[in-house]
């Protein structure tokens, strides 16, 4: 008894960061409607801040008085990201706005690893706090009981804020109805960076509070990111009442786990998310979303036509010279080759999904990492041959997406891209914690293809082979009927439903298709490197390939594979520099306002525009 | 002769509000059919419930003898009911002949072929049927750059591949140039004499209604209030009070 | 006071507006009149700079409206009632008139709550009630009442008797008098033509986007052929 209750106790004061952070993200949600990606680096942000400040302010006022000015400073960084980078997105498309937050990750984590450096930091502990009360004979750290009884007054003042005031009242109308708010006289804009500016602060409020317990380290955007959606998305978007419920939940239910079954505690969350969706599927608070159109902003997508005979002949050339590589280039050239080959299949599987089908997989990496791991368990476990493998990777990808699928497209928009989301993180923390099978964290290791295709040069023949055969499978099947279908199914629901064809089914086995050929992509990973770790299926993963078809250019054939080489290519020469991620980071933010039609598009338009391509609507 | 649409005390309510409140005619073949009435009198919910998208709360409704009730809208399309939409649906990534070679993929049941390049497949079939709405000569534009007028006859041709023996339109005319509403439905008239289509539409624009319209019925609040020929409906006292405007508000003050 | 000139507005493709003219003197209550579709609402959007693709010259106390954020169009003292109502549902009465709170104006009434809860009895009853358990007559009465926190100079009305019963519309007529009384310039915009009769001083008719008759009732109804003509069934 005493136990249990010293575990639901630890889990509230969990709960207290998570709750804050999630409010922020749910409150920035529900006004401006973007799904801030950046969330989990204002936390981080706050961390830090509050650390630095913790150093110079003395005695518990100024450990306090850190962590609301960590709070403020965070506010205010996050005005700036709002301005420059947000502002001009308010109108584009979800997954710009998406990508854009990516860049600010990328950012964020660069600049705090220039100013903080790459050691973890210890929060320090609280004046008058240190020290275990016995409750029961139980100890319970007393900063723990500080954060349970501090939380419901932020909680409460959060409340007061947005029930009683001006400003609450103006957030409430807004989150129903941005427009009618903005006929009635009051400036959206500066309404919009208030939100932006109360939920970062509150992010970077949660980061700072967290720090007698978890101290700051580069990794915490990404690790608290995945459990304030989990929060958000079964709390329900945008409701507070919702978000605290959830982040108890999750915490008290994260305790437990540790307690009873320490292999299962993230997967727990995810299964408890599940559930509560199948239940009530948008969240235990939410309401139904009008989902958002995807990508169809400004200038509508083009007719597609299958290549003609120039680009055939170039495109031919193109693997001409790839075929003869082995004889002209190093052996690390054939490696790096072999490695973008693998990444472009990855890209255009997802590109296919997204650029032909219009929807946005936040979880793309299940399937490029469900693959591998299938690959390697085969191979581990069943002796299973390489040739046999590679067929069977895509089948069990393939089969994942099946099921992911059935489940994640009954919602659609932001619901439908948190929950792919969520179902990647699922099968990553399977493998994660299922260590006795998959190795967890240290991977699984001595994979290596047969031995016709040991040698590096038959192995990059045989990738040659696979993932171009692989892209131009999902090209064809971009121009068959089926591909027509699913770009009908994304153009007009109501027309193809109207016209017999049956958009959900179609969705449905196009993401089964996408899901298996992003599956071959990773068993010829695992063969490439005879390695497989759990990083193969993470978020960033994820992020990678959906950063890579929007730079190669959504709305053009050829996006997912020009962004695939560019991205590939470019990585390998830009990670020599210390602080590439920012470099990428900021050239994503600028394509994302300067060149929203990414590589493919851009080069497209410049073509027509100086006469070198001929543009089929430019009629004499 | 049977009738080829058969509509039957049909209702629907949203909650207390009775949207369609026992709803009953019949649509003859070749007929061009009139729906008209002020907003919120259940137009649009009424043929919500015709092409399947929309449950009634009760009543049936037959296509040439069989009862369509609990079909979706797939399935009332495979029966052979064709529809236009008041905001026009097309598939703006695609050229004006590929939208309608989508129908007829569709129309043969080759959706999931992946062999295949679709812009091949009924190609001529498409064209035909692009060449009776007058937009030949348009086959190979990029439709999202098409003109308002020009995507509605689009989306005529495209609910023609299904070779429907009903087309329910709704509001066709709706943002159209008064002249191109006259040639648009004027085409509409066109088909139904020569297909032997039959055609239900929705309308605001009483110039077009009064002009091809073989019979009008109105709606009002949910009710059917008046049923017959163009002549009938515009001396109908009743249909003046509730479409010239309100004037049982201020019959008296 | 209000004045259109080459006022054009596109819905995606389809043009709703086309060069759209015609003006509003201060003080009156004018009635757009027109069929369904013939862009009234359109009109009243366009003002209001809520609709992206509008071009031309809206005038409004000596400054060009087009291209201003709404916000800003609302500052300068033109107060808008769209006709779906928009009403924030969530929200109790109470709340709804606080968004709609703006500081005093130069010119115009300063709109307390009190005042409008005896304009609007019903209102008074249900302050604390969310706007979702409201009728449709409250929630336009709620609308306008809205609206008028913020001080405005200028009214735009569109469709107030849309879809409510008939001793709600004979409410808005009495209060449509007594807003004219109180100084307020109204645009309104309908399909009734006995409810314009009721309130207004000057009409103008439009079809398919463009002004097609403007004047005095009383010269309106020396031409029956124009009311027939845009007008009548």
């Amino acid at each position: 008894m005493a136990f249990f209750i010293a575990q639901i106790l630890t889990g509230l004061a969990n709960a207290s960061a998570l709750f804050m952070v999630a409010a922020g993200l749910s409150l920035i949600f529900g006004v401006t409607r973007i799904v801030n990606f950046a969330h989990g680096s204002f936390y981080m942000l706050g961390a830090y801040i509050g650390y630095s400040l913790m150093q110079i302010l003395p005695g518990a006022v100024g450990f306090w008085g850190a962590i609301l000015l960590a709070g403020v400073a965070v506010g205010l960084i996050g005005v700036i990201v709002e301005i420059c980078v947000l502002r001009p997105v308010y109108r584009a498309p979800e997954l710009f706005q998406l990508v854009a937050t990516f860049g600010v990750i990328l950012v964020i984590q660069d600049l705090t690893l220039m100013v903080w450096g790459p050691e973890d930091v210890l929060g320090p502990r609280a004046p008058g706090l240190r020290g275990v009360i016995r409750i029961m004979g139980e100890p319970v750290p007393k900063y723990d009981l500080a954060l349970i009884a501090i939380t419901p007054f932020v909680a409460l003042a959060l409340w007061y804020l947005i029930a009683r005031t001006r400003m609450g009242v103006l957030v409430r109308a807004a989150t129903q109805d941005r427009e009618m708010v903005g006929a009635l006289g009051v400036n959206q804009a500066w309404l919009f960076t208030g939100v932006f500016f109360l939920g970062t602060a509150l992010a970077g409020l949660g980061g700072a509070i967290q720090l007698p317990k978890g101290g700051a380290d580069l990794l915490m955007d990404f690790n608290i990111l995945t459990a304030i959606f989990v929060v958000v998305v079964i709390g329900g978007m945008g409701s507070l009442p919702g978000a605290y419920l959830a982040a108890v939940l999750i915490s008290v239910l994260n305790v437990f786990g540790v307690a009873y079954l320490p292999q299962s505690t993230l997967v727990l969350m995810f299964v408890v998310m599940v559930i509560v969706l199948m239940v009530r599927p948008y969240g235990l608070f939410g309401r139904e979303e009008v989902a958002g159109e995807h990508g169809q902003i400004g200038e509508p997508e083009r007719p597609i036509k299958p290549a003609g005979l120039t680009t055939r002949l170039v495109v031919l050339a193109g693997l001409a010279v790839l075929a003869f590589l082995p004889l002209f280039g190093s052996s690390f050239a054939q490696v790096l080759v072999t490695d973008i080959l693998i990444f472009c299949l990855f890209a255009a599987s997802l590109h296919f999904l997204l650029g032909m089908g219009g929807l946005v997989s936040f979880g793309h990496a299940a399937y490029f990492g469900g693959g591998a791991y299938a690959a390697a368990l085969l191979v581990t476990y069943a002796g299973t041959p390489m040739e046999l493998v590679l067929l069977l990777a895509p089948i069990a990808a393939g089969l994942a997406a099946v099921i992911i699928g059935w489940v994640c497209l009954r919602l659609t928009g932001v619901y439908f891209a948190m929950l792919t989301l969520a179902f990647a993180q699922l099968l990553w923390s399977l493998v994660f914690q299922w260590g006795e099978v998959t190795g967890g964290d240290d991977g699984m290791v001595d994979i290596w293809p047969s031995d016709w295709a040991s040698d590096t040069t038959a192995f990059f023949y045989l990738t040659l082979l696979l993932s171009v055969g692989g892209i131009l499978m999902l090209r064809h099947t971009a121009h068959s009927p089926f591909g027509y279908a699913l770009r009908a199914a994304r153009d007009s629901a109501r027309q193809a439903e109207a016209t017999g064809i049956d958009t959900k089914r179609i969705q449905w086995v196009a993401f089964a298709f996408a899901g298996a050929m992003a599956g071959l992509a990773g068993g010829l990973f695992v063969f490439s490197k005879g390695s497989v770790f759990p990083n193969e299926l993470e978020i960033a993963k994820s992020f990678d390939a959906l950063i890579v078809v929007f730079l190669g250019g959504v709305k053009t054939l050829a996006g997912g594979v020009v962004g695939g080489a560019a991205l590939k290519g470019a990585e390998d020469y830009i990670t020599r520099f210390e602080y590439w991620r920012l470099v990428l980071g900021i050239t994503i933010i600028l394509v994302v306002i300067m060149a929203p039609d990414g590589i493919v598009g851009s080069l497209r338009r410049a073509g027509e525009r100086i006469g070198l391509i001929r543009d089929p609507e430019a009629r004499s | 002769m049977t009738p080829v649409l058969d509509v039957r005390n049909l209702s629907r309510a949203f909650g207390a509000i009775q949207a369609v409140d026992n709803v009953s005619f019949t649509l003859a073949k070749g007929e061009l059919l009139a729906l008209i009435g002020p907003n919120g009198a259940g137009k649009s919910t009424c043929f919500n419930m015709l092409m399947g998208q929309l449950k009634p709360s009760s009543g049936a409704v037959f296509l040439n003898g069989a009862p369509l009730a609990g079909l979706g809208p797939r399935r009332i399309w495979r029966k052979g009911v064709g529809r236009t939409f008041q905001i026009t649906a097309t598939y703006p990534s695609m050229t004006v002949v590929e939208n309608v070679q989508m129908a007829l993929i569709s129309y043969h049941n080759r959706t999931y072929s992946v062999l295949p390049y679709a812009h091949r497949l009924y190609r001529d079939q498409a064209l035909n049927l692009l060449a009776l709405v007058g937009m030949a000569d348009q086959a190979d534009r990029h439709s999202a750059v098409l003109a308002y007028g020009d995507l509605k006859r689009l989306e005529l041709a495209t609910a023609l591949a299904g070779d429907p023996g009903v087309l329910l339109m709704d509001e066709p005319t709706a943002g159209m140039a008064p002249r191109e509403r006259i040639a648009l439905m004027q085409l509409t008239a066109d088909i139904v004499s020569e297909r032997g289509v039959s055609v239900l539409f929705t309308e605001h624009d009483m110039d077009v209604v009064f002009a091809h319209a073989h019979r009008i019925m109105v709606l009002n609040r949910g009710q059917l209030i008046a049923d017959g020929s163009v002549e009938t409906i515009r001396n109908d006292a009743r249909v003046q009070e509730v479409y010239l405007g309100g004037g049982t508000v201020f019959a008296d003050a | 006071m209000l004045d259109l000139s080459g006022v054009n507005a596109f819905y995606g493709k389809a043009q709703v507006l086309n060069d759209l003219s015609f003006s509003v003197a201060a003080g009156q209550v004018t009635a757009l009149l027109g069929r369904n579709g013939a862009g009234k609402t359109t009109t009243m959007k366009s003002i209001m700079q809520l609709v992206v693709a509008a071009q031309g010259q809206v005038q409004f106390a000596g400054q060009n409206l087009v291209g201003k954020p709404p916000h800003r169009v609302a500052k300068l003292g033109l107060g808008y009632v769209p006709e779906e109502r928009r009403i924030f549902t969530d929200l109790t009465v109470l709340e709804n008139l606080e968004v709609g709170r703006q500081p005093p104006r130069d010119g115009a009434v300063t709109w307390t709550q009190d005042m409008l809860f005896e304009l609007f009895p019903n209102l008074a009853e249900r302050r604390s009630n969310r706007g979702r358990e409201m009728s449709g007559g409250e929630q336009q009465m709620l609308t306008i009442a809205r609206t008028l926190m913020g001080n405005p100079r200028f009214l735009l009305l569109d469709e107030p008797s849309e879809g409510i019963a008939p001793v709600i519309v004979e409410q808005m007529v009495r209060v449509i008098k007594q807003l004219k009384t109180e100084g307020l310039t109204v645009l309104l915009s309908e399909q009734n033509l006995h409810f314009a009769q009721a309130v207004a001083d000057t009409v103008v008719i439009i079809e398919g986007g463009t002004e097609k008759y403007a004047g005095t009732l009383t010269d309106l109804a020396q031409h029956p052929e124009i009311r027939d003509a845009y007008l009548a069934v």
